[in-house]
Order: structure tokens, then C-alpha cells, then sequence
């Protein structure tokens, strides 16, 4: 699985980066940013969930890997 | 003594003989019917809005009201949400619902830029902020923050009963807002005069309110002078310098932002620290599983910003329209109940009860779309290491006297008087 972020949508409330650091970091203007390629480990699938279920502007997605 | 044409000394010109505006008639006194005659400043608003709130959301989620001369009340998340993310039809050229609509014309900049604006020129004035509040910004005022708080807890020495409101909560965000912007940190109680100026004088005379907010501009082209003499590493110089589209900001967006970062950080952040430990003191389930699981306070501040949530907006509508079963008219006001919104049983499970552990948590707290609050980070801040010292320095608190509790009207709800029994 991948992470990611639609530019479009998020606000920088940065719920991504306070809940799954490993994956999320925040750009210079607080913007949440996906860190490296957005792969999913097994071990960091939770964390990956949580910061899609409480992203306020509902900005992130989880994507299957083809 | 430097000169800049923008900020002159000496006296000022008397502001002229009344703010432009439409003004309506001012209507106070018990509430008839919440669904045709709301009004968030009765003291039976303030003293527990949830279940008023919860009964609207049932029988008539959009409910209205004529005092302020029209406005509007949706209740549940999805009707908050929409407004807050359009902004074609409703305008922030006025966030604080009062008897006077300022004139159309200062949109889209508004009185107190970015919070204000309205696109296009939101992003802009918005994005020159943005940097200096970043979580990662925010956190080098954490080491201050937590000191300051201490300090606090040990003026408390050799007392039974203290109030969390007035003698902690207050002055954590005050002292915080007055090292960024570069205050003297002993003007807080002057703080405290402008905050309940602005936004609880709502239902004053006119011409009293226009002399409370022109206070508070008096106080800010002080600073501006202080800042222009000896310029400091804040908040208050960055906006002096600031430009926009390749010129120095206009003296009111400078005043204007300075009001916003003032103001919107006080009330607001010590709302959100009072009734955490409000709900602390009455909980001591709660408080004692936070004692022995110090890692869930994350978890259960933003349980405590979901439930508790101390801040609604407002939005004034552009043109007449019809929106999602009623005719709201131009000019009527909208409240964007973030604290109705983050009570909606049809977005969270338990929408009632305080889950401190709910993982799964999309509240509203800090607002939706292009406004979210440019504080969060600080205000998240703030209200962890208020807590945590608290919790550290007074394990064992308990309500003095659950009567004594008073919380404030208008659209910042939090505790004002809160006796809390610490030993």
C-alpha cells in the first residue's frame, strides 16, 4: 500500500505528521507532505490508517499497490 | 526615531462621526424558541449549549433567528462543513456576529486580515504568516511555555483552592502571544480588556463598541512605534517589513493582522486548556488513567478540542440564496458552530460522551477549508504542556465548587471562573 496527500485539499491541520511521522512530514508553510515514495510497511499500516481517518479535510488516500 | 509614512505619530484624527455599516437593532432577553429565536449570548447558551444544540440538530437543523438583524444556526457536521468550503457564497468579511455588517466593499480584505479575507487575497496575506506558525516553528516556544507554567503552579504554594481559569489558563496563551509578537509581558490584563471588548461586548451600543475597538488599535500603533524605534525579532517588526505584491503591507493590514494574532490566540486557547481541566476535575476516572498512561494525553486533548470545542465562526451571506431548504437573504449572518458540528451522531460515534482514548477523531475544532486556524499548532501546544505540567504538579484536583463554575458568552465558549480544589 501508498500513501497520498491531494494538494488540493489539505489545509496543513498536520494531523498526518502528529499521528504517522515515519510517513508524513510538513513542508515550510506546515503543509503535510508524504515522506520518500509513500510505501506502506506492514508495521506502519496502522499509523497509515489513523492519519487517514483523522485528517479533518478527508486529503488523504491510501492507495492499493498494482 | 524612525519615520514610516505609514504609522504617524503625534494625535490621531478622531475616527469620524460613526463606523460605516448597516447597523440593526440590538435585541436582548430570554430566548422564546431556539429554532426561530436563537441567540448565543443568553446566559443559558453559555451555561450548556450542547443540548440545545442537540435538539435543533433534530427537529430543525437550520435554525434562525431575528436578532442581529437575520442569522442563521446549522447544527449538524455535513451543513458546516459545505459553508465553511464555500466560500462564492459566504464571506468572511466578518467573522463575529455583532449589530453592525460592515461595509461590502472591505472585502475581500476584510478588518483583521487573513481570518477577514476572502479569496483571492486570503492565500496571500494568509500564506505570509503561515511559516512563522508551523508545528515545527511553534515548538521553540515550548521550553518558555513550560517554564512559564511552572511558574504558575508555584504561585500557588500554600493555597487550598485556586481558579484554573482566571489564575492559569489565561495566562499561558497571553504570555505566549505577547513574546511572539513582541509585547511587554505585563500588559496582559490589558489583553483581557480587548478580548472580552471584541468579543463578548456584542450586544453594547454601537458608538461604546466603536470606542472599545479603537482602544485596542491605539494600543497596536504603540507597539508599531516601539518596533519601528528598536526592531525585534518578531512577530510585530515581520509584519512592519512584510510585503505584498512587491510593496510594504497597507497600515491597516499590518494593525488589522496584529489585532488577528492578538486577539485569536487568548480566549480561544485558554477556553480549550479551562475546559479540559474542567472536565478533569469532575472525571477523576479520566484524570487518573492519564496519570498512569501519560502517552494518551494526545489522544485526549483532541478528544478535548472535539467535545469542548471553544470556537465558532461566522460567515455573512453574499447574495440572496436558497441552500439546503432555506431562503437566506444577502447579508444575513451565518454561525459555523464547529462545537454543534463536532457533536453530530451521524459523524461520530458517542457524539455525546468524552472517549479521552477515541482514536479515530475527524472534530472540527480548529475549523475546515481555506480559514483553518492559523494557530493550531501553537494552540495544540500550548494546551499539552498545560496540561502535562498540571497533571505533573497536581495530580489530585477536584471542582472546589461545581456551582462557582461560569462559562463565557458568545462564539469563544470556555470556563471564566473555575474553582478547582488542589490539595
Amino acid at each position: 500500500m501508498k500513501v497520498q496527500i491531494n494538494p488540493e485539499l489539505c489545509q496543513g491541520h498536520g494531523r498526518c505528521y502528529d499521528l504517522a511521522p515515519a510517513l508524513f512530514g510538513a513542508d515550510d508553510e506546515g503543509y503535510g507532505q508524504v515522506l520518500g515514495d509513500g510505501i506502506v510497511s506492514r508495521e506502519a499500516e496502522h499509523d497509515a490508517n489513523l492519519a487517514v481517518l483523522n485528517c479533518p479535510e478527508q486529503a488523504i488516500e491510501l492507495l492499493e499497490e498494482e | 526615531m524612525t519615520v514610516d509614512d505609514r504609522f504617524p505619530r503625534g494625535p490621531r484624527e478622531p475616527g469620524g462621526d460613526e463606523e460605516p455599516g448597516t447597523r440593526s437593532e440590538i435585541v436582548t432577553g430570554p430566548v422564546r424558541d431556539w429554532a426561530t429565536d436563537f441567540s448565543h449570548l443568553e446566559p443559558e447558551w453559555s451555561a450548556d449549549p450542547y443540548p440545545i444544540q442537540d435538539d435543533l440538530r433534530q427537529r430543525c437543523p437550520i435554525a434562525h433567528t431575528e436578532r442581529f438583524g437575520g442569522a442563521w444556526l446549522p447544527t449538524r457536521y455535513e451543513d458546516v462543513a459545505a459553508i465553511a468550503y464555500d466560500t462564492d457564497r459566504f464571506s468572511s468579511r466578518a467573522i463575529i456576529v455583532s449589530n453592525l455588517r460592515p461595509p461590502r466593499d472591505i472585502a475581500p480584505i476584510g478588518g483583521s486580515p487573513p481570518i477577514s479575507s476572502d479569496p483571492p487575497f486570503h492565500h496571500d496575506a494568509r500564506k505570509l504568516l503561515l511559516s512563522a506558525f508551523t508545528k515545527k516553528e511553534v515548538a521553540r516556544q515550548e521550553p518558555a511555555t513550560r517554564a512559564f507554567c511552572h511558574s504558575l503552579i508555584d504561585s500557588f504554594a500554600g493555597r487550598d483552592v485556586v481558579d484554573a481559569a482566571h489564575e492559569y489558563a489565561q495566562h499561558i496563551p497571553m504570555r505566549v502571544i505577547a513574546n511572539m509578537l513582541g509585547f511587554p509581558p505585563e500588559d496582559g490584563p490589558q489583553f483581557r480588556a480587548f478580548v472580552e471588548d471584541l468579543l463578548e461586548g456584542i450586544n453594547l451600543p454601537p458608538d461604546d463598541r466603536q470606542e472599545r475597538v479603537s482602544r485596542l488599535f491605539d494600543y497596536l500603533l504603540d507597539q508599531v512605534h516601539a518596533h519601528l524605534d528598536e526592531p525585534r525579532d518578531d512577530l510585530t517588526t515581520f509584519l512592519i517589513n512584510a510585503e505584498l505584491y512587491g510593496q510594504k503591507l497597507s497600515p491597516d493590514v499590518v494593525t488589522g493582522a496584529m489585532a488577528l494574532l492578538l486577539i485569536a490566540g487568548i480566549d480561544t486557547t485558554w477556553s480549550a486548556i479551562g475546559a479540559s481541566l474542567w472536565h478533569l476535575a469532575k472525571t477523576p476516572a479520566d484524570r487518573e488513567r492519564l496519570l498512569a498512561e501519560p502517552g494518551l494525553l494526545r489522544t485526549a486533548l483532541e478528544e478535548f478540542l472535539r467535545a469542548y470545542a471553544p470556537v465558532t465562526m461566522a460567515r455573512l451571506v453574499k447574495d440572496d440564496t436558497h441552500w439546503q431548504g432555506v431562503d437566506m437573504k444577502a447579508d444575513d449572518w451565518v454561525l459555523l458552530s464547529f462545537p454543534a458540528a463536532n457533536r453530530d451522531p451521524a459523524h461520530f460515534d458517542r457524539a455525546d460522551e468524552v472517549v479521552i482514548d477515541r482514536e479515530v477523531n475527524r472534530h472540527a475544532a480548529f475549523g475546515l477549508g481555506i480559514h483553518r486556524c492559523l494557530g493550531s499548532h501553537l494552540a495544540r501546544m500550548e494546551l499539552r504542556v498545560a496540561l502535562e505540567v498540571w497533571l505533573e504538579r497536581i495530580p489530585a484536583f477536584t471542582l472546589a465548587d461545581p456551582g462557582a463554575v461560569t462559562w463565557s458568552a458568545g462564539q469563544i465558549r470556555g470556563p471564566r471562573a473555575l474553582p478547582i480544589r488542589i490539595r
